[in-house]
């Protein structure tokens, strides 16, 4: 072969190509007296057990304390409900527990 | 690859989850080429990603639970043959390149795209091999009865591919029934272990019954529904033995189900497909996971070209 041919490769990337958004995490309180803890249960057994004794800690150092279910642990949140938390709590707990 | 489809390379396929991004023919395309598929599987591995991308089948949640289960991918219809996918021999291990890679092809779409890697939403503490990949076919021909696809209401001409979200397959040995009342018995036996012998109701399984057991079933005359009423008399559970101490085991049901009797699976819980080698008194069932809205269920979707 006396020509030389130019090739192309094309690369193809097998993923979604997206890069995650960085945000600033929320600044950490000083205290947690008069902020509201939201305590979100995914519906596992035993989690409100945890959950029951988090708050009674969360209470003692002066927290209000906000309790939150998802319909089911094997699934995603709802987005109404990851609003509700959003909008009414300082701060989140999530447990998962057997 | 892409030539495997008359679908345009821009339409849209599914949301992926966990990230739930929009995937396009091409991306699922670029996967399948990298999980070494043929083209013509390409129609497979397309409609594969839609039926576990469903609300039903909860992709997230199969990807997300510490159990290990992950999508199990079985074809019916003309076109398991035409790309040469195996239903006998080996038929839930290795050896055959469309079964290989269809479900490393769907598993890679979910991984690659999704962003469903193991260690970030897939929380698998144990997991298992099939999670590479998990798809292969039903022995439709040389089986009495109705096939898994028109069990779940398509017909013979159609090709279609069920996700059933499972565990790694567990043998079944019987090789000395030759009643198919025995055989029954026997396979019942095992599928009240399941997961777990104290679960019952929640959770689904599969059921791949090999040539040489399903030939008790032809000699006798047994349908499929026959056969599902005589195994359904063999899973029944007295709630007392599997409650929580019994036998002091501290796993179980909760004590307000004292003092009844449940079925091992819901109706239609357990999926019955006919495979595997000729030679060789064997089964194999495949555990399911959590079942119904919050969990899983079984998806079966038409493979269109």
């Amino acid at each position: 072969m006396s020509n030389h041919q130019s090739t192309r490769t094309t690369v193809l990337d097998p993923t979604a190509e997206q890069r995650p958004a960085k945000r600033e995490r929320t600044a950490r309180p000083e205290s947690l007296a008069g902020l509201t803890v939201g305590l979100l249960d995914i519906s596992k057994p035993r989690g409100d057990v945890f959950l029951d004794r988090v708050e009674e800690r969360l209470t003692a150092l002066g927290a209000k304390v906000a309790r939150y279910a998802k319909p089911t642990f094997t699934k995603p949140a709802p987005v109404d409900l990851r609003h509700e938390i959003a909008i009414q709590c300082d701060a989140v707990i999530e447990a998962l527990a057997d | 690859m892409l030539e495997g489809t008359t679908r345009s390379a821009d339409e849209v396929v599914a949301l992926i989850p966990p990230n739930l991004v929009e995937c396009t023919v091409e991306k699922v395309a670029v996967n399948a080429v990298m999980a070494g598929c043929r083209p013509e599987y390409l129609p497979v591995v397309l409609t594969a990603v839609e039926a576990i991308c469903s609300d039903e089948f909860n992709m997230h949640g199969v990807l997300a639970t510490t159990m290990s289960v992950g999508p199990v991918l079985v074809v019916n219809g003309p076109i398991a043959a035409s790309i040469g996918m195996n239903s006998g021999i080996n038929v839930l291990g290795h050896g055959n390149r469309a079964n290989s890679t269809i479900g490393r092809a769907v598993q890679l779409v979910i991984r690659n795209i999704g962003g469903g890697a193991p260690g970030g939403i897939d929380r698998a503490t144990l997991g298992h091999v099939g999670k590479q990949g998990f798809c292969f076919a039903e022995d439709e021909d040389a089986s009495p009865w109705n096939s898994l696809s028109e069990e779940r209401g398509f017909d013979r001409t159609q090709s279609t591919v069920t996700a059933f979200c499972g565990e790694g397959p567990s043998l079944v040995i019987d090789q000395l029934s030759r009643s198919p009342e025995s055989l029954t018995r026997s396979l019942a036996a095992s599928l009240r272990t399941t997961i777990s012998p104290r679960v019952v109701t929640g959770m689904d399984a599969m059921l791949v019954i090999s040539p040489e057991h399903m030939a008790r079933y032809r000699d006798a005359g047994w349908d499929r529904t026959r056969f599902l009423a005589e195994l359904d008399e063999h899973l029944m559970f007295d709630t007392d033995e599997i409650i929580v101490g019994a036998d002091g085991i501290e796993d179980g049901l909760p004590p307000g189900l004292a003092g009844h009797r449940l079925p091992k699976f819901r109706p239609g819980g357990l999926l019955v497909v006919h495979a595997g080698g000729s030679a060789g008194l064997f089964s194999a069932i495949i555990g399911g996971w959590l079942n119904g809205p919050a969990g899983s269920d079984p998806v079966t979707r038409e493979i269109t070209p």
